[in-house]
């Protein structure tokens, strides 16, 4: 199966638990004389729950015929095997790392570590030059966010 | 209307204003000029500076510079890499690349900055025109009607995403607007699709959804394939920016004509820059005599100015919907929806009569905004260019970084940055499988006026009765079905008839 029926597939689950939830949960919560209303907080859930599972199908069923199209720009599946899977996943496992660090390690050190990992683990060589850069880049960052926009953030790890 | 223009002229004439638009258009050239950062991602990522501004005017003026910033340098280096940004800016590299390679990369930049500022310019007086006249009329609108003309413009929008895969776009739409019914909504008072989680209490965040869709899967898609962050290291020599007088009286009709089309199919919701931007083109390369229909495609400059016209007219007039009801035609003007929202102004009808010194001042940076980027970018551009020699292990490291800290900052809650990652992978993965995210978006942001709406027409009427009761409504809700109904016919009707000439060979 193509990996947009396979798509259209999980949105029918999600939609399936969504609708569940509208048409048998939220209604047994409401108070009685909301009951006398013509609107419930999950009339508008339930359309969209009949909407969805229907177009779900009709992408999982191929009732509408896609168009094959080709756009030069776009990212092909079928390239797959050429496109450095394991770069993009180890950037994201930073990213999350980043967001799990960001209030313990506070932002300055969590912020260099993030940048400077991630040139490295682009390729970049000259960590003489990455390093000092990305330690300038976030006390600019930092000043801006800090001084100029007014937000706070912890700039020092918990302990200091 | 002269009235309107004044206040618009006093409220944007602050130094602080000018300030935003400068910095603004400064901010989106530097950031459109990469490849694959469309004006779309640069607004997701600027949305949170500017909610910090706080006023509203000065905020929608410098997301507004962001936005025909982030345009022109799109434009510039679909001209000088072949690499363009946005689909927007595709027709311009068809002519623009051409030109640069044959060594007229300064005349090709000067061209696409006039037509663009033509363009722009055009559109902002035709949006004065027709702006105010369409909000007197939207004022007659109940809730009813404007129930059914959000229903209208997203179907038009998913009917456009789509195209031949309306069914696709229809199911993003849907499944933002589930996304828009989670959390407590002002209406019923309780909390709906929670799972009792706390976070998802306020719902999902407009900021963080934004970056997630947009600006995270093109920072993903430029690690996973590095032909797609081609690197600048050519040596385009910029010079001589000058064109001919005989070459600009070539250009004058076409950039009339592309204009005033572009303005308005940058009205019609989901159509927008791109659908313009190839119209233009194909009207101006079927108008043109037969000995420079040759020329198009190899570098011809009524081939270059065409898309640039009506790119930047389309743009323009793409602001018409979202000032005159509230309803945004494209992905960029419902992420300008969603951070006017958060800044606590109402897009509508009302905002003329209202705020009139926002809607003005809106209209006036447009006109100030296209100043800037002539006078101040095209001398700048060699110097604009050298991001381009930005290496990707600086670039891509700082891009995830901002898409981060924007949805770090509009929240304070770190629970927020794992959302945001694990929606990036989703949208993804959307997106290989040729899923448009866009609907998604607009579902998601007009999924709680939509039920506000639909909410308050069905007290009124005491049930579904305001869509018989109601002709116009009628109206909207069949032409909705019609656009959904009609391509995905269309396209079986023509695979039909391809297929049997196939077979009939």
């Amino acid at each position: 199966m193509q990996l947009d029926r396979w798509i259209s597939f999980v949105i029918l689950c999600i939609s399936l638990i969504y609708g569940y939830s509208a048409f048998f949960v939220m209604d047994e919560l409401l108070a009685p004389f909301l009951k006398r209303n013509p609107i419930w907080p999950s009339t508008f859930p339930k359309i969209i729950t009949v909407l969805a599972v229907a177009t779900s199908f009709i992408i999982l069923l191929k009732i509408e015929r896609p168009v094959e199209r080709k756009s030069s720009s776009d990212m092909d599946l079928s390239e797959l095997k050429n496109y450095k899977i394991k770069e993009a996943i180890i950037l994201l496992a930073l990213m999350v790392a980043y967001a799990l660090l960001l209030r313990p390690a506070g932002f300055l050190l969590s912020t260099i570590s993030f940048l400077s990992l991630g040139g490295v683990v682009l390729g970049e060589r000259k960590i003489y030059l990455l390093i000092p850069i990305t330690i300038l880049a976030t006390l600019i960052i930092w000043y801006l966010v800090q001084g100029v926009l007014g937000i706070f953030l912890r700039p020092l790890p918990f302990f200091l | 209307m002269l009235e309107g223009l004044l206040i618009g002229l006093g409220a944007a004439f602050s130094f602080q204003n000018i300030v935003m638009v400068i910095l603004g258009c400064l901010i989106g050239t530097f950031i459109g000029m990469l490849p694959g950062l469309g004006p779309m991602s640069i607004i997701a990522i600027m949305i949170p500076v500017a909610i910090t501004i706080g006023d509203p005017s000065a905020a929608l003026i410098l997301l507004a510079g962001v936005y025909y910033g982030a345009i022109f340098g799109g434009s510039t280096s679909s001209i000088l890499l072949n690499a363009p940004g946005v689909a927007g800016t595709v027709a311009t590299s068809f002519d623009g690349y051409p030109m640069a390679r044959r060594g007229q990369a300064g005349k090709a930049l000067t061209v696409a900055a006039i037509a663009s500022f033509a363009g722009g310019t055009i559109g902002a007086v035709l949006l004065m025109i027709f702006a105010p006249a369409l909000s007197t009329v939207a004022l007659l609108f109940h809730s009813a009607e404007y129930f059914a003309m959000m229903i209208v413009g997203l179907s038009a929008i998913a009917a456009f995403a789509g195209s031949g895969n309306v069914a696709k776009a229809v199911l993003m739409t849907l499944l933002g607007l589930m996304m828009a019914t989670v959390g407590e909504g002002a209406l019923f008072n309780m909390p709906r699709f929670t799972m009792g989680l706390m976070d998802l209490q306020s719902g999902f965040s407009f900021i963080t959804l934004a970056m997630a869709m947009f600006a995270l899967p093109e920072a993903i898609f430029l690690v996973m394939n590095p032909a797609r962050s081609v690197q600048g290291g050519r040596k385009n020599d910029i010079k001589d920016l000058r064109i001919t007088r005989e070459e600009g009286r070539r250009i004058a009709p076409v950039i009339g004509r592309q204009s005033i089309q572009g303005f308005f199919i940058g009205v019609l919701p989901g159509a927008g820059a791109t659908i313009a931007s190839f119209l233009g083109y194909a009207i101006e390369r079927n108008l043109a005599p037969a000995k420079e229909q040759k020329e198009f495609g190899k570098g011809s400059i009524k081939g270059l100015a065409a898309p640039e016209t009506a790119n930047n007219a389309a743009c323009t007039g793409s602001f018409v919907p979202l000032l005159t009801l509230g309803i945004p035609g494209s992905g960029t003007t419902a992420i300008l929806l969603g951070a006017l929202i958060a800044l606590n102004v109402t897009p509508g009808p009302r905002l003329m009569s209202d705020s009139p010194e926002i809607f003005w001042a809106v209209i006036v940076s447009m006109y100030i905004g296209n100043i800037v980027l002539l006078i101040l970018n095209l001398p700048l551009i060699p110097y604009i260019a050298k991001v381009l020699t930005i290496p990707r292990t600086y670039l891509i490291p700082f891009i995830l970084f901002f898409t981060l800290m924007g949805s770090y900052i509009g929240q304070n809650n770190s629970t927020e940055l794992l959302i945001l990652v694990g929606f990036g992978v989703c949208a993804t993965i959307l997106k290989f499988a040729d899923y448009p995210l866009a609907p998604l978006l607009i579902g998601f942001i007009l999924g709680s006026m939509l039920e506000d709406n639909f909410s308050r027409s069905m007290q009124l009427y005491d049930g579904v009765g305001f869509i018989f009761e109601r002709p116009m409504t009628l109206g909207l809700i069949i032409l909705a079905m019609v656009l959904i109904v009609l391509p995905s016919l269309r396209s079986r009707f023509s695979k039909k008839i391809s297929s049997d000439v196939a077979e009939g060979d």
